[in-house]
């Protein structure tokens, strides 16, 4: 069949006119030009609106938490770690809930109903807590009534396993996770850490398939390791508490120094707090005695004054002082020992406590070579330890002293230090003439050897020696403080015992009573501090309240060290009457 | 010329294939690492709790009060305590044998009881 030819077509014959095919040429063309705009449109005026919009669909931005650091002991043991808790919260007008499912919820977070309602009647706030810091297995349980209007969100919360034995070192957190006290508000920004973002790309899972953009890496905070050893410290607290309950005393220190090293081992406090729970706490419970609170020193200071006098060669160790008849009026005031000793050498000064006899030592001296004495071991210095609301204690500058003051302070009153002030003087005795910078984290890892600290010369080798020896022997039989005296070790120390100042006047019946010592003699190895601070039962000798409970921490620690006895192990003597230490 | 567009099309096909997969096989691996992560941060959790429950039931005051109650154990003093005394470094086991009996016979008392020795080195 011949096939029709197109032009042939009877159709195309018939005759339009020509305007039809221009108008749609027309329509055609305006066609593509709102194309053509519209595409522009797009393309280059809201590209950035329509790409975010895009992404909004599918990126998100994720957080990454940094978990605060742990802080552990010196054997890696945990004092304080973070674990994810919940916070719930609620948005009152929205929530729909039966009434028994409230009473579910208000069991879960182990609050009385009708709080509960409270909280949740108040009409004008939009954002409620209902409970912060919630255990995962109770969040996950009330997540499960999947309630409208109730919500999560995920927290840390801080876990302090000893709790009050060592809250004052530790410190605590609030529920911010922010620190309060102790360590954790002093090393705050080393703990905390840094929390980091991400922006990934969300499969319709929900999973993360992509990283899109820079990834803010977090950074969980650092671990502390601190100095502190958790069996010396359960030993000083539960042996700080024993003497503080037997003597109804207010409150209660005690410091455990590593002489080699400079760390501190224990530190502890009475009255004490649990840092799981904080309700109700006092400012007396929070107190940390060893840092932020001065005493006047009492006796525990004469061995300084002592020392000085024998490295500048005023006295020698044999040098006779003549105490009676125990009293030494300067002026219109008058010191006095408790009684009379009469004639004594310069170590029995120290072993009896005598007020009068230190007073005559001291009165040999220039002030200034007293206060330069002080100065050097750090009383009245700011202290460098970092740690919070730590006190410098006070030594008044020299220029203003009376004669009578200089004989008081000689042996420690007029000034005031702290008791971790004190035991840190100490180390000068134990160190041979050193004393060393303290610090609360541990100096070496375990395995490495142990490096020497280099302290600061305040004496001579010779005189600490000496000081030692006299020290031993307060610390003996015919001392003011034998039941300071440990089986199997050789201990030195001094008492102290101080009529506390209340506002302006000396009280007749409070007092403070102290001990400070090292061991063992033969090579020192800790200084021990104790502090009882007005014990109420009649007894308030710090030779009495405070050297058993050094007694007790050190037997303890050394043999926790490992430390050899230096002495031979046979029983104490421990005499009825010990003299009584001048006040 | 017709073979060689031929050739360069069917190129281009497998690599747009390829890289789809490959995008694919990305992703996948993604989700493994990121489910991996996850469960690191689980046990990480995990970890520290353990710690603190051990830390806990580890406690002092719990251990020393069993102790005393359970076990009616005492602390040890120095007096009921056997110190040994090794000899230094090279042939110490024979001294070390010798410092122990010789030890005894100077100051071990009566009470020491072996399960109170403890040995200081």
């Amino acid at each position: 069949m011949k096939s029709v030819r197109f032009h042939a077509s009877p159709v195309l014959a018939v005759k339009l006119p020509a305007w039809r095919s221009r108008a749609v040429l027309c329509v055609l063309f305006l066609a593509f030009l709102a194309l053509l705009v519209r595409a522009i449109y797009l393309q280059g005026f809201s590209t950035s609106f329509l790409q975010s919009q895009g992404e909004q669909r599918y990126a998100r931005n994720l957080d990454m938490p940094a978990t605060r650091g742990k802080i552990t002991d010196r054997n890696g043991e945990v004092l304080a770690s973070s674990i994810p808790a919940w916070a719930i919260w609620a948005e009152p007008d929205e929530v729909e809930a039966r009434p028994e499912q409230l009473a579910t919820v208000a069991r879960t977070l182990d609050m009385p109903l009708a709080e509960l309602k409270k909280k949740l009647a108040d009409p004008v706030r939009k954002f409620v807590y209902l409970k912060r810091q919630v255990s995962p297995q109770a969040a996950d349980a009330i997540g499960k009534l999947d309630l409208p209007g109730i919500h999560q969100r995920k927290e840390y919360r801080r876990e302090y396993p000893e709790a009050e034995l060592t809250a004052h070192v530790v410190g605590f957190t609030n529920v911010e996770d922010t620190g309060q006290e102790g360590i954790e508000l002093a090393w705050q920004k080393v703990l905390a850490g840094q929390p980091g973002s991400r922006r990934v790309i969300r499969n319709r899972l929900g999973q993360a398939v992509e990283d899109v953009a820079s990834i803010r890496v977090p950074h969980d905070g650092t671990d502390l390791t601190l100095s502190i050893d958790s069996r010396i410290q359960y030993l000083a607290y539960t042996e700080l508490k024993k003497a503080v309950d037997t003597h109804r005393a207010k409150a209660g220190a005690i410091v455990v120094l590593d002489v080699r090293t400079g760390e501190v081992l224990a530190l502890a406090n009475l009255p004490t707090y649990d840092p799981n729970e904080r309700r109700g706490l006092t400012g007396e419970q929070l107190r940390n005695r060893v840092l932020t609170d001065t005493y006047e020193p009492g006796s525990t200071l004469k061995p300084f004054t002592i020392a000085l006098a024998l490295e500048r060669g005023v006295v020698k160790a044999d040098t006779i002082v003549q105490t009676a008849p125990g009293k030494l009026t300067i002026g219109p005031n008058t010191i006095s020992d408790s009684h009379a000793h009469g004639p004594l050498t310069v170590e029995e000064i120290i072993k009896v406590s005598s007020n009068v006899g230190t007073a005559k030592v001291a009165l040999r001296m220039h002030p200034q070579e007293m206060w330069e004495m002080y100065t050097a071991v750090g009383l009245g210095q700011a202290p460098k330890w970092g740690f919070p609301g730590a006190v410098a204690g006070r030594v008044r500058p020299y220029k203003s002293w009376r004669p009578i003051e200089q004989a008081t302070m000689s042996y420690g009153y007029g000034l005031s230090v702290s008791l971790i002030q004190i035991a840190r003087a100490y180390t000068m005795f134990a160190r041979d003439g050193e004393i060393v910078p303290l610090t609360f984290f541990k100096a070496h890892q375990s395995g490495e050897p142990l490096a020497p600290v280099k302290g600061t010369q305040v004496i001579s080798p010779a005189t600490a020696r000496e000081m030692r020896h006299m020290l031993e022997m307060a610390a003996g039989p015919g001392g003011t403080a034998p039941k300071a005296q440990v089986m199997g070790y050789r201990v030195a120390g001094k008492t102290g015992t101080a009529h506390k100042l209340t506002g302006k006047s000396y009280v007749g019946n409070r007092y403070v009573g102290s001990f400070v010592g090292f061991a063992p003699v033969s090579n020192p190895r800790i200084v021990v501090a104790v502090m009882i601070d007005e014990p109420s039962n009649g007894i308030y000798y710090g030779g009495d309240v405070a050297a058993p409970v050094f007694s007790a921490v050190v037997g303890g620690t050394l043999r926790t060290l490992s430390v050899e006895p230096d002495s031979p192990i046979k029983s104490l003597i421990i005499p009825a009457d010990s003299p009584r230490e001048a006040l | 010329m017709n073979r060689l567009l031929a050739i360069g099309i069917a190129l281009i096909v497998m690599s747009g294939l390829s890289l789809v997969s490959s995008q694919y096989r990305a992703r996948q691996l993604f989700i493994d690492l990121e489910s991996a992560r996850a469960v690191a941060r689980k046990l990480d959790i995990e970890w520290r709790t353990l710690q603190l429950d051990q830390t806990n039931y580890s406690k002092h005051s719990l251990i020393e009060a069993a102790a005393r109650r359970d076990l009616h154990m005492q602390p040890a003093t120095p007096a009921r305590t056997q110190y040994i005394v090794l000899a230094q470094r090279s042939g110490a086991l024979d001294d070390a044998t010798k410092d122990i009996s010789k030890d005894i016979s100077k100051d071990g008392s009566p009470a020491a009881a072996p399960s109170d020795a403890k040995a200081a080195p």
